[in-house]
Formats: C-alpha cells, structure tokens, sequence
C-alpha cells in the first residue's frame, strides 16, 4: 500500500461526525480564498454596464460563494493526503480527523450542483455556464491534473481564481466581453508571482508532500527571476482598464502606482535572495489585489452616485 | 456523561445551523420568484 493510500486510509477510520464542529465544515469551504473570490465577483458585478436587481445581485453573490467554497471542499477531499503531510494543511478538517474524506466529497458536490443550478435559474445561463467552468476548472484542471504534475500548475490552474469577475460582469450583462477578460487576466497574472512567493519559504513543505512547485523543481532563481517576469506582464495589464474607459483617472494612477510598488518588491526578492523579502511580497500581493479592485469598486460607486 | 453532553451540544448547533439555512433559503427564493414574476430583474 503506498503511503498516500495508508493516509487516506488512517484519515477515513478515525473519523466520527459525532466529533464535526459547523465550524469544520465552513472551513471546508476555504473561507480566505471565498472572500477574495467574493470581492472580486463584486466588483465585476458593480463595474459592468448596466445594473441587476439587488435581490439577483445579492443571490448572484451567493452562488460565487457558495461554488468557489464547494470546490475548496471537493480540492479537499481530493487533496487530503498530501494536506495531512504539510505544516501548512494538516490542521484542516480532513487530515485532522474532524470531517471524513467522503463527506467533505458529498458536501462540496451538492454545494457545486446547487450553486450553478440557482445561478442559471435566478441570473442568467452565461454567469451559470461561467460558474461551472470555474468549479471544473479548480477541481479536474488544476487539483487533479497539474498539482502534483507540473511546476505550471498554479499558472494554468490560477485561471480558477480569476474567472470570478467575469461571472459578476456575465451577471448583469449576459456576456464575456473584453473588459471583463482584461479582470481575468489581472488576477491571472498576479496569481503566479503570489503563490510563488509564498512557495519560496514553503518549498521544502511542498517538497515533502511530492507538490512539484518551480522551486522544489526548478531552484529558487529560477522562481525569483519568474516572479519578476510575471510582475512586470501584470504591469501593463492592470493599468489596461483605464486605457480601455471603464475605469477613471484614480484607477489609472492607483494601478500604475501600486502595479510599480509589485515590480519593486518583485525586484528586491530577486536580489536580496532571502526569505523575509519573499514574505514582504506575499503580504504585499494581498494587499494589492484587494486595492486594485477596491479602487475599481469606488470610482464604479461614485459614478452611480454622481 | 460529559462526553455526551458535548455530542449533544454539537448536534444540536449543527441542526440549528441546517435548519437557519433552509429557513434562510426558502425567504431567498420567494424574493427570487417575486423579482422574476414581477419582470425585474434589471433595475
């Protein structure tokens, strides 16, 4: 029996629901991840021509939740052998005992199902189609195929995390447009440089569990010298809203300013070589998506008002 | 016994939970029907 197997196995028989918390199972849901997924399904919402009933707007919302939770419960599941061997992982419900393996897997699929359901018969199919999309996308692309096979795997896999936009823009509009591919392709690119940083301090974590991330396999250069390569792409394309109308003359400066500060940042991790500049630049690339958007989010709600 | 006390405790949280959330659901759904039947669901 290999020893992921025997993990799983160990996992499955210690397990009693009489021992699972409400709490465990809204951390099957990822909750950090959902509010992120949350706010940028909003801001697509808000700055999209046109408007969406707030009842719609606020169910719209829900199902984003709801279907990026579920498919943190599913990659869960999925992932609770190599979660019960890192540092990072092992305390979530699965590997900890507190939530079977099986259950986790029902509760994400009925959660999935449900969300795309609501969001086709409340909204409209596009965002429902998007929706389904984004879930098969983190489940089957990036957890069951790229995870543990390439050191791409958040590249192509961080597509799952930036669909949420164009959902909250196909909310209101019924379409994919440029402009809500322009949000895609912000948090497509800042996706590898953010978890790439994290993985330059958690590498020999990753290494352990057999996760082929670049610097397990590659080398921390190689990573550090990607991490500026995809902080200088996402430059020009998180000031491309402003170029393309949709966003003012704050947005234009913010994303330029702050885009500025990533690349430095990015700059520093790769000639200091240490670890503390890696974690000043995850903190950072936190701190600057919510900006980004937050400052998107502002001139959309100001132009209502106005 | 203490331990199932807590069993209990636990249960009941968690029926308290399922029970808000379908309570939660069914208010969702009627103002879904009212907004869609009403025809607006662009404001």
């Amino acid at each position: 029996m290999s020893d992921t197997s025997l993990v799983k196995e160990t996992i499955e028989t210690r397990v009693t629901s009489d021992l699972t918390r409400v709490s465990d199972y809204f951390a099957l849901l990822k909750p950090r991840v959902m509010s992120l997924v949350v706010f940028t399904g909003l801001v697509g919402l808000a700055v999209a021509p046109g408007s969406l009933h707030p009842v719609l707007a606020f169910t719209a919302l829900l199902c984003i939740a709801v279907g990026a939770g579920a498919s943190g419960a599913i990659n869960m599941w999925y992932d609770a052998d190599i979660d019960a061997i890192m540092d990072r992982t092992k305390d979530r419900p699965i590997p900890a005992g507190r939530v079977s393996a099986n259950e986790a897997l029902a509760f994400g699929t009925v959660l999935s199902v449900a969300s795309v359901v609501l969001m086709g018969l409340a909204v409209n199919y596009v965002a429902a189609a998007l929706l389904a999309l984004t879930i098969g996308f983190y489940v089957f692309v990036y957890s069951m195929w790229l995870k543990r096979r390439t050191p791409q795997n958040i590249v192509i896999g961080g597509a799952a995390g930036a669909f949420p936009p164009m959902i909250g823009w196909a909310a209101v509009t019924g379409d994919v447009s440029a402009e809500s591919l322009v949000l895609f392709a912000i948090i497509f690119m800042w996706t590898p440089p953010h978890f790439w940083a994290l993985s330059l301090w958690r590498d020999i974590d990753y290494a352990k569990a057999g996760v082929p991330m670049l610097p397990v396999v590659a080398g921390r250069d190689v990573t550090r010298r990607q991490i500026v390569l995809y902080s200088a792409l996402l430059f020009p394309v998180a000031v491309m809203p402003y170029f393309l109308g949709y966003a003012g003359i704050f947005y234009g400066v913010g994303s330029g300013v702050l885009s500025g500060l990533f690349l430095l940042l990015s700059l520093k991790v790769w000639r200091c070589k240490d670890e503390e500049s890696a974690k000043q630049l995850f903190a950072y690339s936190l701190l600057y998506l919510f900006l980004l958007f937050a400052i998107l989010l502002g001139e959309s709600l100001v132009r209502t008002v106005i | 016994m203490p331990r199932d006390k807590e069993t209990l405790k636990r249960q009941r949280i968690r029926n308290l939970a399922v029970g808000g959330i379908l309570i939660a659901l069914v208010v969702l759904f009627y103002l879904i029907t009212i907004v869609k039947m009403s025809g607006g669901a662009s404001t």
